[in-house]
């Protein structure tokens, strides 16, 4: 996920055109909003609605449904662990209370210097070399606390 | 000298790129001329990344190679695995849809012809619609997302229907824990499912398909969209595909992180851009469903079986299985497994051999305490339960469901009660509100799962009377399959809960 300087109304509007032609354009739309922004920015509400020719409740209630969208930035890096049944089978949630409190952070929370946003995932069907996370894009498998350690060391955390 | 390292999801996550870099850089360094080939996925998930060496005796294997390993690879001082279709694992099986995946190139169209690729489209392309559905049904290929459904019928339902427009949408949101063989197929032979999807395209009349996938499969989303490129230009789609004067073409789509999405209607919603919550049905997908339209959804599994039996022929297809089963099934092995990975077998093996001859059991050396079938909606299935064939009523006979045919497997240090918990936590992080049981009950069985935790044994009536209604109130599979783990937890390990109690006492 890439961060760019503070939206515009212009770069939105071009943004959101260019999906007008596909059919349902509304998650392609949020998906390339986040990918530019980081986040769905707020100004992007009103527009979509009058692209679309829908309310802006409507907008927010597509936004607010999806475990994707952010209302504002993550974290410079985002780390997901799987917190479902087959990494579970393995020992998921220790190391993941063991990663939380090396971090110091909840589910959810951000570093204090904005380096770390860490979330739970729910399969990233990596089930059979599991547990299993995702830092940023990047897929780790049969992750424990020394591989998360050499992650997090690299990450500058 | 070719060499293949996977460039699936569970290959790349344990370091298949940086390897296929350090044998690129091992080559050059010595002068050596080698082509890597980034394949599927065997599917030996225990020897990723699994790296083959192309010779003349065939294919030969060498498991869990690290990228410091690949100097010493090249020079040949790597102890291999033998030839790789060879290894047991992969002998036993029965590979009809996954013949090719890890074999070919993914996005190669010709290797892909090569190994029996479009030889089912060509001979759809020669068909009507009515014969290419009768095709599809006499195979007996029924869903394999899980709910089984006959595939045969639920085309003639789209097939019959009039419409402007009809589309073919495949559920690739394979959100279930311990499944993976969407994911497998669509990185590992990704024209597999185009394919499937034209011969759905002209059999039922659509000529626009979408594939809804998730968005945890980076990979998979890459993959599926230059193989969709790559059939655009070599003519499988488009405005005349195959030649047959018909058109069919699609698109990828990408989910936002929502489970429920994997339920068809809620996978429609969220396709037109809607919140994704349930449908009622009636109206069937079939009738009105993306746009209104009718529209077949069908698992990626099932679309991507369609080519084989068109190429080989519905009753080669249908000789394999058990009972109303028919064809293989692509058991995906996992959890706390010592031989984890994708197994294709013909329906009717048991669940007890899966577990213990194929998996070799658990990797922590303990015994195992129960089986997880069929994703976070699937039952616990015991060990007493292990003579249960792989089949969709067999298992519904024994209190479970098959589902997308994945299996956790947990040794005897799992929390059953805590299992059940999590069961029901999962079904309120991702329910999406529309119905009552689900939305409520969810949170209300975490809350009663707590009481019992804490020793109170008359919450034990009132979880088994609100998983009852769950079950019968729901709108769909999230809420009304539930309890499914909660009760089997409930029923087969009846002293996780009660010890808690007297703990308690």
């Amino acid at each position: 996920m890439s961060t760019l300087a503070a939206p515009n109304e212009n770069d939105l509007k071009d943004l959101i055109s260019s999906h007008l032609n596909l059919e349902g354009p509304m998650l392609p739309i949020l998906h390339a909003l986040q990918h530019a922004y980081g986040y769905i920015p707020a100004l992007a509400h009103g527009l979509i609605a009058e692209a679309l020719n829908i309310t802006k409740a409507e907008v927010h209630g597509v936004i607010s449904f999806y475990h994707d969208f952010r209302e504002k930035p993550a974290g410079t890096h985002v780390i997901k662990l799987c917190r479902a049944e087959a990494c579970q089978s393995v020992g998921a949630n220790a190391f993941a209370a063991d990663t939380l409190k090396k971090l110091g952070l909840d589910w959810h929370e951000t570093s204090a210097d904005g380096a770390i946003t860490i979330e739970p995932v729910y399969c990233l069907g990596l089930c059979a070399c599991a547990p299993a996370a995702m830092v940023d894009d990047r897929l780790v498998a049969r992750v424990d606390g020394a591989k998360m350690d050499k992650i997090l060391k690299e990450l500058g955390a | 000298m070719k060499i293949y390292v996977p460039l699936d999801s569970a290959a790349v996550a344990l370091g298949a790129d940086d390897l296929a870099d350090a044998i690129v850089a091992a080559a050059a360094d010595r002068n050596i001329e080698v082509q890597v080939i980034r394949n599927g996925s065997r599917g030996m998930a225990w020897l990723e990344p699994l790296v083959e060496i192309e010779t003349d005796a065939g294919r030969i294997g060498y498991g869990n190679v690290d990228a410091s390993d690949a100097a010493a690879l090249l020079d040949g001082k790597l102890s291999s695995l033998g030839k790789v279709d060879d290894l047991p694992f992969l002998a036993r099986q029965t590979r009809l849809t996954f013949a090719r995946c890890g074999v070919i190139d993914p996005l190669d169209l010709t290797d892909y012809q090569a190994h029996g690729g479009l030889a089912g489209l060509r001979r759809a392309a020669q068909m009507d619609q009515a014969a290419i559905v009768d095709e599809v049904t006499k195979s007996g290929l029924r869903g394999r997302g899980g709910a089984g459904f006959p595939t045969g019928i639920k085309w003639k339902t789209v097939s019959d229907a009039t419409a402007d427009q009809k589309y073919i949408v495949c559920n690739a949101d394979e959100g279930d824990s311990g499944t993976f063989a969407d994911r497998m197929i669509m990185e590992g032979d990704p024209f597999s499912l185009i394919e499937g999807m034209a011969i759905a395209g002209l059999g039922v009349g659509a000529t626009k398909g979408y594939v809804y996938l998730r968005s945890e499969y980076p990979v998979a989303i890459r993959v599926m969209r230059a193989a969709v490129q790559a059939a655009r230009k070599g003519g499988v789609l488009g405005a005349d595909v195959m030649g047959s004067g018909r058109a069919f073409d699609m698109e990828i789509r990408v989910g936002a992180g929502a489970y429920v999405c994997g339920e068809e209607t809620a996978l429609l919603n969220s396709l037109e851009g809607k919140r994704g919550t349930v449908r009622a049905k009636p109206p069937l997908p079939a009738l009105e469903g993306f746009m209104g339209r009718p529209t077949v959804v069908n698992n990626v599994i099932s679309l991507a079986s369609v080519p084989v039996i068109f190429e080989k022929g519905a009753d080669h297809y249908a000789n394999f299985g058990v009972g109303r089963s028919r064809g293989t099934v692509t058991l995906q092995i996992a959890g706390n497994v010592k031989h984890g990975g994708l197994f294709e077998t013909a329906f009717g093996t048991t669940l007890g051999e899966v577990v213990n001859d194929i998996a070799g059991g658990t990797a922590s050396g303990r015994p195992v305490k129960a089986v997880q079938v069929g994703g976070p909606l699937g039952a616990y299935m015991p060990v007493s339960k292990f003579d249960t064939p792989m089949g969709y009523e067999e298992f519904d006979q024994n209190g479970g469901l098959i589902g997308h045919a994945g299996l956790v497997v947990f040794d005897d240090s799992a929390d059953m009660l805590q299992m059940a918990r999590f069961a029901m936590e999962f079904c309120a992080v991702e329910s999406c509100g529309k119905c009552t049981p689900c939305r409520i009950g969810a949170v209300r069985g975490v809350e009663t799962i707590d009481r019992i935790a804490q020793g109170d044994g008359a919450a034990i009536e009132l979880l088994t009377d609100l998983c009852e209604t769950m079950k019968d109130g729901s709108l769909c599979a999230l809420g009304g399959f539930t309890p499914f783990p909660v009760m089997s937890a409930l029923t087969h390990f009846p002293d996780e809960f009660a010890a808690q109690k007297q703990a308690a006492e």
